[in-house]
């Protein structure tokens, strides 16, 4: 056990730590080193040399002097560099100037005082002794004491009805309150009724994002990528036009029709080799953005799985575990694309209840 | 122990004259007005000379704490101008790229923070950069106090406590992060969503109630608002004050030195020396984080413009603190879900997810585990070098290369492009990184630290090799060895090793399961060990030349 020699009142205090506390599969060394007590104390060089003690007198008084210029600098700065001309390079001195007056105001405190503390302060160790983070015996006592007589007075052992009846009221109580938090979503819609339909049905044209100009397929030439949305999403209100936008968004694409295969179910799902896909990752729902022409790869930027276009966007790498949803498409009479009907099963991440 | 130990000049250094109600200077004046309405001044004698023991490691926490405070004062300005509505509006503030653009209220706000407010871009990016500095040094001082066994009793529950601040840390950055509605954090809002609605059975409604119907909906951002300013913040100062109250009751731990003891604290009183230093490091922090904020562009979201489902930019990546959820996305392979019950299991983010947990739960609750393993009941305040415990400290080196594994994966992309290697290499090398590296990670350090023991070993008893060879008269040659003296010696040997618990019988004579698990694991944190040199292997040693 670690021993000292500074006096034997220390090695009182640490044997009451360690007196008949079982110790577990610690190693008790019969014959251990004991501590050597406290080496002796080497003065620092302020406090032998009177000139360094007040060259670093100096160099604390100036240090809280040079933090008295940086917040003046500071202030001056705010009124110095303007930022209303709309020009970006006023913002950024605007910035600058107002932080490094701010900066060499607190860091001037800061190095002062703690150069004040480590240089100049008396360099005297102390020793606080420690207790036992446990009550004294005594003190525990008079806790038991207390409980068993508050036990007694109310009766909360002996008067088993009342206690338990408490027991359950206040567990009933907060029941309310987590029920009030259904109000969190609005009443009359069902999250799962909500995630399996898009904006896209029968006869809705593809158009653009974000402008809403509708695509002929006559525009979309071989090779070429266009980020689509519904017809009429970029008319809605702001916040709906984002909920339907985080369901409907597309890909479309056209690559050679030799080049994709098909199964038997989808044989009308394309239109001369252009094809729509859901752009809503099956992973967590990021937006699969990029798309590489050469390979007729899909990659999401924020988990890096990846689809392949030739093969209905199978997932071909990464966390995803699902193709991206087709949007079964074909042209009007006037040319423009139009899809077939919704997507046939909800877009985006899985949910629990996706295949009910 | 009834016996109050006061701090030894406690006595002498407060003036005769501040107990008297007729003293004259108005320093005492007041003093004497506010003790007679407060006692301060027993305060002041309890913890005026209170001391604190020194070593750089004990600052990180202090890192923690004043990165938290600078936190709070500028946030406190933010939400003078920062509005928490996702309602439409047309941008037409001071950045020209962005005019005309339909943007919510919020981002326009914190475009007007950066744009149009003087000083206001300095505030957020001081606010963003302690944030930062905040998470990592928790992150930091939890090392400290796991390497060097601070969380041994009575320190477990302090421990836990700080735990779960680091993860309302991160629960505050997140949350603060999603605040301007840009297309980065709208992402991260997104990539939640798609976790929350791959949990079973209750995903699909938490994703609901939390987004306020679809996502995103209008009230995600009013909703961690409010988590952000009012009910996270409320909770951490709870845990700060109980983190720092604990603190006071246990004393502070000390590296074992000559002269320290598990019954003493040895170092410099708060009056004046601590106060200075410890006041002093909280502007340095302060100072620091200012200048960071004056150079360092942080969280530019005037780049990524409003938040919009469909487009992306690649490379996208979390603050880093977030790093280690979003690896953990990556990196699980390809097509794990199933259909089973009519329902749908996302095993790509259930693993994660539950993985996640588990590790963190590892990290809450290891005091106590090592507790029942070690069964000392003991007070220990003499902390652990890291070497002299080589299993514990095996154990971390293998959490951080799993924690470590993950970070770099939330970068895997960047890293691919950045060092033109394949998407693919570089996650199969993440994973096995993940999952065999732990391992790896657990057999070296454990064989560095029982080599560093062995070499301290050899130190005690043969003394520092001295590079001087010299010539005996018989013709040999020895190098001369030079011996510690009593200081370097105690650095060398006052530590504690612990033996595999033996399986014995209890009382009524059964050998438990738990007593059978506990031996079992006790072997393997104790099988392999260095005890600590004694004075009578150094005797031996000595007669050996």
């Amino acid at each position: 056990m670690a021993k000292d020699d500074n006096g034997g009142q220390l090695a009182a205090a640490d044997a009451s730590h360690h007196g008949d506390v079982p110790t577990g599969s610690a190693v008790v060394l019969k014959d251990a080193f004991e501590n050597p007590g406290f080496p002796t104390h080497r003065e620092r060089v302020t406090d032998v040399d009177p000139a360094k003690a007040r060259s670093a007198q100096r160099a604390v008084y100036t240090l809280f002097y040079l933090s008295i210029v940086g917040s003046i600098w500071a202030i001056a700065a705010y009124m110095l560099f303007p930022m209303e001309s709309e020009n970006l390079g006023d913002v950024r001195l605007n910035n600058m100037f107002i932080g490094i007056g701010s900066a060499l105001a607190l860091l001037g405190i800061g190095i002062g005082a703690v150069h004040w503390g480590k240089a100049l302060m008396a360099d005297k160790e102390g020793i606080d002794l420690r207790h036992p983070t446990r009550g004294t015996d005594e003190t525990r006592a008079t806790a038991v004491e207390v409980f068993q007589l508050a036990d007694e007075e109310s009766g909360f052992s002996r008067r088993t009805l009342v206690r338990n009846g408490l027991i359950g009221a206040l567990v009933a109580f907060p029941l309310p309150a987590i029920v009030l938090f259904r109000g969190l979503a609005p009443q009359d819609q069902d999250p799962v009724k909500n995630l399996s339909h898009s904006m896209w049905k029968k006869g809705v044209r593809l158009t653009l994002d974000p402008s809403g100009t509708p695509v002929k397929a006559s525009d979309v030439t071989l090779g070429s990528a266009f980020h689509i949305i519904p017809e009429g999403l970029a008319d809605l209100p702001h916040g709906k036009m984002l909920d339907e936008k985080a369901r409907a968004s597309v890909l479309l694409m056209r690559l050679d029709p030799s080049e994709l295969k098909v199964s038997a179910d989808r044989k009308d799902w394309a239109y001369d080799g252009i094809v729509a896909y859901s752009k809503i990752c099956t992973h967590v729902g990021c937006p699969v953005a990029l798309y590489e022409q050469h390979t007729h790869h899909l990659l999401c930027p924020c988990h890096q799985s990846q689809f392949d276009v030739t093969e209905e966007c199978k997932v071909i790498f990464g966390p995803a575990a699902r193709p991206l949803p087709q949007l079964p498409i074909t042209v009007d009479d006037e040319g423009y694309l139009i899809a077939r009907s919704d997507f046939t099963e909800p877009v985006g991440p899985s949910f629990w209840e996706r295949n009910v | 122990m009834n016996t109050v130990v006061s701090p030894p000049a406690s006595e002498k250094v407060v003036p005769a004259t501040v107990t008297g109600v007729g003293s004259s200077t108005v320093t005492a004046k007041l003093s004497n007005y506010i003790d007679e309405r407060t006692s301060i001044s027993a305060v002041v004698k309890e913890f005026g000379r209170k001391i604190f023991p020194d070593h750089w490691s004990f600052l990180l926490g202090e890192i923690a704490l004043y990165s938290f405070v600078v936190i709070l004062l500028s946030g406190s300005f933010l939400t003078f101008f920062f509005q928490a509505s996702m309602a439409e509006v047309v941008y037409d503030g001071s950045y020209a790229p962005l005019k005309g653009v339909a943007m919510s209220v919020a981002m326009d706000s914190t475009l007007n923070i950066s744009f149009d407010i003087r000083g206001g871009l300095l505030i957020r990016q001081i606010h963003h950069w302690a944030a930062l500095l905040f998470v990592a040094s928790i992150g930091l001082h939890m090392l400290r106090v796991f390497f060097t066994g601070a969380f041994r009793k009575p320190r477990e529950l302090n421990w836990f406590i700080g735990f779960v601040m680091f993860v309302l840390a991160m629960a505050e950055g997140f949350t603060g992060y999603s605040l301007p509605d840009d297309l980065l954090s709208g992402n991260g809002l997104a990539i939640i969503n798609g976790m929350i609605k791959g949990l079973p059975l209750v995903g699909t409604w938490i994703s609901f109630l939390l987004f306020g119907g679809d996502f995103p909906g209008e009230q995600i951002v009013g909703r961690l608002y409010t988590l952000h300013i009012l009910l996270l913040p409320a909770i951490l100062v709870a845990m700060l004050a109980l983190h720092l109250v604990f603190v006071v009751v246990h004393k502070h731990t000390q590296f074992p030195g000559a002269g320290r003891t598990q019954g003493n604290v040895v170092g410099y009183p708060i009056l004046p020396v601590y106060a200075a230093k410890a006041g002093g490091f909280f502007f340095i922090v302060f100072g620091v984080i200012v200048t960071m904020a004056s150079f360092f562009t942080i969280n530019p979201i005037w780049n990524y413009g409003p938040y919009d489902p469909s487009p992306v930019s690649a490379g996208t990546q979390p603050d880093w603190y977030i790093g280690f959820a979003d690896g953990a996305l990556r990196l699980i392979p390809p097509g794990l879900e199933t259909y089973w019950l009519d329902r749908t299991w996302s095993w790509n983010i259930i693993i994660p997810v539950v993985g996640l947990v588990v590790f963190l739960a590892a990290v809450a609750f290891y005091p106590f585990f090592e507790a029942w393993v070690t069964g000392d009941k003991r007070e220990h305040h003499i902390l652990d070098r890291p070497r002299n415990t080589p299993t514990r400290t095996a154990i971390g080196a293998a959490g951080l290369t799993f924690y470590g594994g993950l970070w770099i994966a939330a970068s895997s992309d960047i890293i691919a492009t950045h060092f033109k290697m394949t998407m693919e290499g570089v996650i199969h090398a993440l994973q096995f990184t993940v999952v065999v590296g732990p391992f790896i990670a657990f057999w070296i350090t454990k064989r560095v630290c029982l080599a560093l023991q062995k070499k301290d070993r050899e130190i005690a008893l043969h003394g520092f090799e001295t590079g001087r060879i010299v010539r005996l008269p018989g013709g040999e040659y020895i190098e001369v060895h030079q011996p510690l003296d009593a200081y370097e010696m105690w650095e060398l040997v006052s530590y504690e090793a612990y033996e595999p618990a033996m399986l014995r019988p209890n009382p009524s004579g059964k050998i438990t399961v738990g007593a059978r698990a506990r031996s079992a694991v006790s072997r393997f944190f104790f099988e392999d060990r260095i005890l600590p040199v004694s004075k009578g292997e150094l005797e031996a040693a000595h007669h050996d030349h």
